[in-house]
Parts: C-alpha cells; sequence; structure tokens
C-alpha cells in the first residue's frame, strides 16, 4: 500500500518515488536475515549515502539536501517500514550532525559537516550513561581542560552504532556544566563495550563508548562551553520527531502485513478481513497510524517555520510510538500463530516496537516535557 | 557522440492495470505511471557510452503529460536533456504509428545511436527498434547485452536462443538492450535537483511534422477486438509421491505440452 505523500517541495516527490525504490529492492529484502544474524548492514547506508540521504535537512551550502522536515521525516518513515534499524540509523546520523549544524563555529561547518554529511560516513550520539538515563544532567563523563584542549574520560552508554560509527557526537561535564564535543572513531583512548543483547534491533550495534584520557583538541568543543546541555535539548526536539517518524513507518508496515494476511486467510468460508473483530482491528490502526502521521507531520511544520515545537514533538513522540506499540501487537494477533512465528514479519515488529517507546527520552518523560509546559509559571 | 534514449511510461506490474471500455486502449489514468523496466537500462547503456566517450544523451519519450515523471527520472539518472512528444492525436497509437511519430521526431532532433529497451511491459511487441530502424535507414541492432564503440563503428552482443551473435554496424545506428546488459544506477538527491534545471523540450505533432492521419487510436493497423477481465486463478495440480512421483509428474508435463 502506498502511503499518498504530499510534499512542500517541487523535488520531494522524486525524492519519495527514490527512497521508495531504494527501500523496496535495498532496504527490505535485507531486513530478516541481518536481523536474525545480527549483522549491522553498513553497505546499506553507503548506498543511501551515495543517493545524497544522510544529510537531507542540512543546508545545500553544507552538502546537505536543504529539505524541510517536513520531507526528511517522510523519509526516515519509508525506510523504518522497510527496514527500522535503517531508519532509526538515519535519524540517529541526522542527530548526531545537529550540534555543529546548529551550534558549530564557521570554521567547524565548513570545515566539517560536508564529510558529515557526505553519506560516506555514519555518526552516533552520546548523551545517556549507565546511571544517567532520563536523568541526564546526573552524568559523570568529565572533559577537563588541559593544554590546548580537553581530556575525557568516562562512559557513554546506549550508543546506537556504538563501535561501527566514525564519529560521537557526546556530552561531558566541563568546570561550567555540561558541553558538547565532536570526537572522531579512531582517537585514541575511545573504546568499545560489547554490543548490548537486545530484544529486537540485532542488527544495529548498541554498545557503551569508553573514553579514557582521550585528548581532544579545543576546536573539538562544539557551541559554547557549558552550553552542552541546551544543545542536548534542541537536538533531541528533532530526534524524538525522527523516532516519531519511524514507529509511524514501522507501524504502517505492521498494519500492512495485517492486512495483506487479513484479505488471504479464509475461515468458516470467509476472508478474515471480512469479520467484523479482525476488519475492526485493521480499522482502528489504520486510522491511529494517520493520525500520528498527522501529529507528527504538524510539529514538522512549525518547525520549519522557525516556531517552537519541543512540546509537539515530544506530543508526536509519545502518541506515535505507544500507537506502534499497539499495533504491532494487534498485526501479531490478527496473524494468529503465523504472527507468533518468525516466517512473518510482524514478531520482529513487535519486539522492534518496544524500544521506540524507551529512546530519546522514555514516554515517560515525554509526559514529563509536556505537562511541563503546560503548567509553567 | 549524440545519443537519444527512447523511454516509455507503462502503468505500474505491482498495480491493477486496465483498458478502457470505450476505445479499448491502456487506461493510463487508473494505474501510476513509472519508468519502464527496460528502459531504465537503456538510459544506464547511454550514460556509460556517454561516460567512455563523452557525447550528450537526450531521453525521448512519447506519451501524456504525466509522461513527465518518467521523464525526470532519466534525467535525474544523469541524461543531459529530454524530448517529450505529447498531442491528443497521438493517443491510442499502436507500434507502428508509434515507431513513424518517434522516427519523425529523431529526424528532426538528430542522433549517432538510438538506444532502446528491448520492449515494454504494457504492450510487449518488442518491435519498435527494427521498426525504427526500417523508417530511418539505419542499421539494427537489437537484443544487445554488450555494446562497444570504436570511432564511427559499433559492435554488440545479441542474445539470442543458442548463445549470442556478434553483431557489428557503423553509426548512426538503433540498438535495443536486455536487462542482462547492465545494473541501472539508481538517482541521486543531487541527481533529482540537478534534473529540475534540464532542459524539456514539448513537441506537438506539428513540430515533428507528423501526419494526424498516421497516427492515433482511428488510424491503428492493430485493433483490439475485444478483452475480458482475467479469471481467477484455478487451484494447481498436487502430484502425490507414492513411489510413482516422478511418472505422475512427467504425465501431468506431457499432457500440458511441456515435454
Amino acid at each position: 500500500m502506498k502511503v499518498d505523500r504530499v510534499s512542500p517541495t517541487a523535488e520531494g516527490h522524486d525524492l519519495f518515488d527514490l527512497v521508495r525504490e531504494l527501500a523496496a529492492k535495498e532496504v527490505a529484502p535485507r531486513a530478516a536475515g541481518d536481523e536474525v544474524a545480527g549483522r549491522f548492514p553498513r553497505d546499506v547506508f553507503r548506498v543511501l549515502g551515495a543517493s545524497g540521504l544522510l544529510g537531507l535537512p542540512y543546508a545545500e551550502e553544507h552538502g546537505g539536501g536543504g529539505q524541510p522536515y517536513e520531507v526528511y521525516l517522510q523519509v526516515i518513515e519509508e525506510f523504518a517500514g522497510a527496514w527500522l534499524a535503517v531508519g532509526l540509523g538515519m535519524s540517529v546520523h541526522t542527530l548526531s550532525c545537529f550540534p555543529i549544524s546548529a551550534f558549530g563555529t564557521d570554521a567547524q561547518r565548513d570545515g566539517q559537516l560536508p564529510v558529515l554529511l557526505g553519506g560516506d560516513v555514519l555518526g552516533a550520539y552520546g548523551l545517556s550513561e549507565p546511571q544517567s538515563g532520563s536523568d541526564a544532567a546526573a552524568m559523570t563523563t568529565r572533559a577537563a581542560a588541559v593544554d590546548g584542549g580537553y581530556s575525557v574520560d568516562g562512559v557513554k552508554a546506549w550508543t546506537t552504532h556504538g563501535g561501527v560509527a566514525d564519529f560521537y557526537t557526546i556530552m561531558a561535564k566541563t568546570d561550567d556544566g555540561i558541553s558538547c564535543f565532536h570526537v572522531p572513531a579512531g582517537t585514541e583512548g575511545v573504546s568499545f563495550g560489547a554490543p548490548e543483547r537486545k530484544m529486537g534491533m540485532r542488527s544495529s550495534p548498541t554498545a557503551q563508548v569508553r573514553f579514557d584520557g582521550v585528548k581532544l583538541p579545543a576546536d573539538a568543543l562544539i557551541g559554547d562551553s557549558g552550553q552542552g546541555f541546551r544543545i542536548a535539548m534542541a537536538a533531541l526536539d528533532g530526534g524524538r520527531l525522527g523516532i516519531a517518524a519511524c514507529a509511524v513507518g514501522l507501524a504502517q508496515a505492521a498494519f500492512e502485513a495485517a492486512t495483506a494476511y487479513a484479505k488471504e486467510r479464509r475461515q468458516f468460508g470467509s476472508r478474515i478481513a471480512d469479520f467484523q473483530g479482525i476488519g475492526f482491528m485493521l480499522a482502528d490502526m489504520a486510522t491511529q497510524i494517520a493520525a500520528a502521521r498527522a501529529l507528527y507531520l504538524d510539529a514538522a511544520r512549525l518547525r520549519d517555520a522557525g516556531r517552537p515545537y519541543g512540546t509537539n514533538a515530544a506530543m508526536a513522540k509519545l502518541f506515535a510510538t505507544d500507537m506502534c506499540m499497539k499495533a504491532a501487537i494487534d498485526a501479531v494477533q490478527v496473524l494468529g500463530g503465523y504472527g507468533y512465528v518468525e516466517d512473518f514479519p510482524v514478531e520482529r515488529y513487535m519486539r522492534e516496537a518496544k524500544v521506540l517507546q524507551i529512546v530519546e527520552g522514555t514516554n515517560q518523560i515525554q509526559r514529563l516535557v509536556i505537562s511541563r509546559a503546560l503548567t509553567k509559571g | 557522440m549524440n545519443i537519444v534514449v527512447c523511454v516509455k511510461q507503462v502503468p505500474d506490474t505491482a498495480t491493477e492495470r486496465k483498458l478502457r471500455s470505450d476505445d479499448k486502449t491502456l487506461d493510463r489514468d487508473a494505474a501510476d505511471g513509472v519508468i519502464n523496466e527496460l528502459c531504465e537500462y537503456a538510459v544506464e547503456e547511454a550514460l556509460r557510452l556517454k561516460e567512455a566517450h563523452g557525447g550528450e544523451v537526450t531521453v525521448l519519450t512519447m506519451g501524456p503529460d504525466k509522461a513527465t515523471d518518467t521523464i525526470r527520472k532519466a534525467l535525474a539518472m544523469g541524461a543531459d536533456k529530454a524530448v517529450h512528444l505529447v498531442d491528443p492525436a497521438l493517443h491510442g497509437s499502436d507500434a507502428l504509428s508509434t515507431s513513424y511519430a518517434l522516427a519523425q521526431t529523431l529526424k528532426k532532433i538528430g542522433f549517432d545511436l538510438v538506444i532502446l529497451g528491448s520492449e515494454s511491459t504494457d504492450a510487449r511487441t518488442g518491435m519498435l527498434a527494427a521498426m525504427l530502424a526500417e523508417r530511418l535507414g539505419t542499421p539494427q541492432l537489437t537484443l544487445a547485452n554488450k555494446v562497444e564503440i570504436s570511432g564511427a563503428g559499433i559492435t554488440v552482443q545479441r542474445v539470442t536462443d543458442y548463445g549470442f551473435d556478434k553483431v557489428e554496424a557503423s553509426l548512426p545506428a538503433i540498438v535495443s538492450v536486455v536487462e542482462k546488459i547492465n545494473e541501472p544506477r539508481y538517482p541521486s538527491f543531487k541527481g533529482i535537483m540537478a534534473a529540475k534545471k534540464k532542459q524539456v523540450q514539448t513537441f506537438g505533432i506539428a513540430d515533428a511534422e507528423i501526419d494526424a492521419a498516421q497516427v492515433g487510436v482511428a488510424n491503428a493497423w492493430s485493433e483490439v477486438a475485444d478483452f475480458a477481465v482475467a479469471p481467477p486463478r484455478a487451484a494447481g495440480t498436487v502430484v502425490k509421491d507414492e513411489g510413482d512421483g516422478g511418472v505422475k509428474t512427467a504425465d501431468y508435463l506431457a499432457s500440458k505440452k511441456f515435454i
């Protein structure tokens, strides 16, 4: 089922066609096998990079695609539907490029963004720590000022692309608060834990990143010293929209699998889709998906218009990921026993959906963000 | 070298395709239009020849307004410019009249080499390359899975039932390609952006000096007499192996004249 998409840019529709083609031919066929094998599809990201898709929402002068979030997020949605690890990977890469783009100096932007957005490299983002998750400010990773730059010690946890990324955008404590740093993967003293053994998204490594006396030059600092928490929160606003788009894409895939099955499967002489118990489940799924899509696109349009959108992004992330979890569970139910086995993709969708309620701020944190915004002052 | 690639927009084979009840032509509005798959191989081959020998790649398509989507895709892959032959008078043209209309257009725009896919997924006549060559008085090198250019000469490896033939000719020439010839590139986002600025020239039948009495559904040499919806697929035949599975399978295949 093709989702009818509109784009505010003229090139958006051709972009969506390209994305659908890549998703169908290069991404989807690999998902099931690589998830079982726990194999990271670095080559798939290279194909997307070569097609110019790893920098879509950034300025063209820095090698980006110059696309509004309204277009970029729909691209994420399409890829997430084909394979969540790829859609989410794109979102994380985009997030990791945000601090330099929005807070970097001209020299950092001109010098680094063309490489970061060029498609050959993949980024990771390090905010969480083993003891500092929702309470991000409680981090203990420290960047001490030393002659000519910084020396970083500490551990970042739950890092998507940990061990396979080419650069890490991290937050660390400095004397004046939290600061943001750009760390190339090969920097001496950077090491990685074993990939976490996750419920889903096993192809995409999630690992601890350890910093042991890592020497960084002064220009590794992004933004002002002490500005890191603000940078992290601003980056997460955009990242949350990426997760919302992933959730809608994954829910759409679950819905399509359930619908296709319900139209084929016959019991008591009828297609099970024609039984109201199943038909209404499909109707509810489609309605919830459409609502979630509208919600993230609404937040995206606010962002594109330069308006505050953080609360809307939190609402979109909260609603879309809870919706996705339910859609994935219902899709398994529609397929019955077949939904519970690996021969059909919906059991994987159900395992994958869960993580979206946790990452880029748990859904409890989203409610906190929303309620605080509502009751401020 | 001036290479023209003929591309065709066809209804997406993944969607339901139907004919119109009024004039029994393809209902192009009912299905999503996509570039005919073999045309992508033709565009790819043209781009590779251009990269190796220099020159320019022009995309030529005959089709309704919405065929501009297909033109843009070919331009996004890297073709330099396009000519869109579009005129209500062309609606319903069969292969023979299409070859006439395209030949007239090719005479106007000029070419050293014309490349086509060997057939389209809608009509599947596979005759256009031969017809064009005949009308233009040029050599035809069809069903190519390899193309080489040296100076004014062209050599192709032509796929046959028994292997392949080596066919040589001199330019200008008409080539049709099969899917084994290459792996078409994806357009890139940069290519999509660049395509917006590329020239697309629109030709009506007068621009190409096409005689209206030789094109369109009323002047077609072939006619769709009737059509019906394909019957639903019947249940298959299951051969149960009770020690004689091979014989039963062979008998079944023989009854269907496969062996």
